[in-house]
């Protein structure tokens, strides 16, 4: 699969992450929320962000139980929980979040 | 799961690099770490180089994944063994490791150390102490 951004087209997987970390730019982001009918708002650039950090600390993509915590140790309980996250992200807020972040898609998620 | 809570070792007892097996045993480890299990992981042989400190993967054409080590304690994997005589055979000291360190919930988040430094007696009683021994 490929992903049109900015007059370039970006390789995918099969499940829509990109296939090359280095070729993210904010775009990304936008064009596969586009994609999704998703709105993206600060709060959603906020795990975004989130996630590209924790990845270039780690070298991974977090599991879902493990982006809830660390996000609640950074940025609040009212945001660390599943259900906040959920809202922004209704497909699973690690699978989907790390897909527009350009990540690989989470180890430990089916 | 019906509850059941299983001891399990994951026992890596390769080099970091030149095969997948470090690697992809670590992401076995974060899969595993999913499902509530008591977990431990145990460091011998060249398997001590895994977490050796200050690894630079450039001149190999691999990825240097050795960050990930420092994410174990998130998942909940806070007991790593690594045999003495291994380091001592390889002129390895417990400095030459990562600081590995997680946050203990039972003791106001207080941070401690993953790494234990054991002898190859104790690894014997480790492994022979557990219910299921996965070998990377």
């Amino acid at each position: 699969m490929a992903l049109e951004v900015n007059g370039k087209t970006l390789d995918t997987d099969e499940e829509g992450y990109l296939s090359n970390l280095g070729d993210w730019v904010p775009e990304v982001a936008q064009a596969m929320a586009d994609a999704d009918e998703c709105e993206l708002t600060d709060n959603h650039w906020e795990v975004i962000n989130f996630l590209r950090e924790y990845y270039e600390e780690y070298q991974i993509a977090p599991a879902v139980r493990v982006l809830t915590k660390a996000i609640g140790k950074k940025l609040g309980q009212d945001k660390g929980n599943s259900r906040y996250l959920y809202q922004l992200y209704p497909y699973g807020p690690a699978k989907q979040a790390c897909r527009y972040a350009g990540l690989p898609k989470p180890t430990g998620c089916v | 799961m019906a509850g059941q809570c299983k001891k399990i070792m994951y026992l890596h007892r390769r080099a970091p690099y030149g095969t997948v097996y470090a690697q992809e045993g670590l992401e076995v480890v974060l899969i595993g770490a999913a499902f509530d299990q008591d977990v431990c992981m145990a460091f011998v042989d060249d398997g001590v180089y895994q977490l050796k400190a200050g690894q630079d993967t450039s001149a190999v054409g691999m990825k240097n994944f050795s960050p990930a080590w420092r994410a174990l304690g998130d998942y909940d994997v806070t007991r790593l063994y690594v045999e003495r005589e291994s380091l001592d055979e390889r002129g390895l000291r417990e400095e030459d490791l990562m600081p590995l360190r997680y946050e203990d919930e039972n003791d106001d988040w207080a941070e401690k150390s993953s790494i234990v430094i054991v002898d190859r007696k104790e690894i014997g009683r480790l492994i022979d102490a557990q219910d299921v021994v996965f070998n990377f």
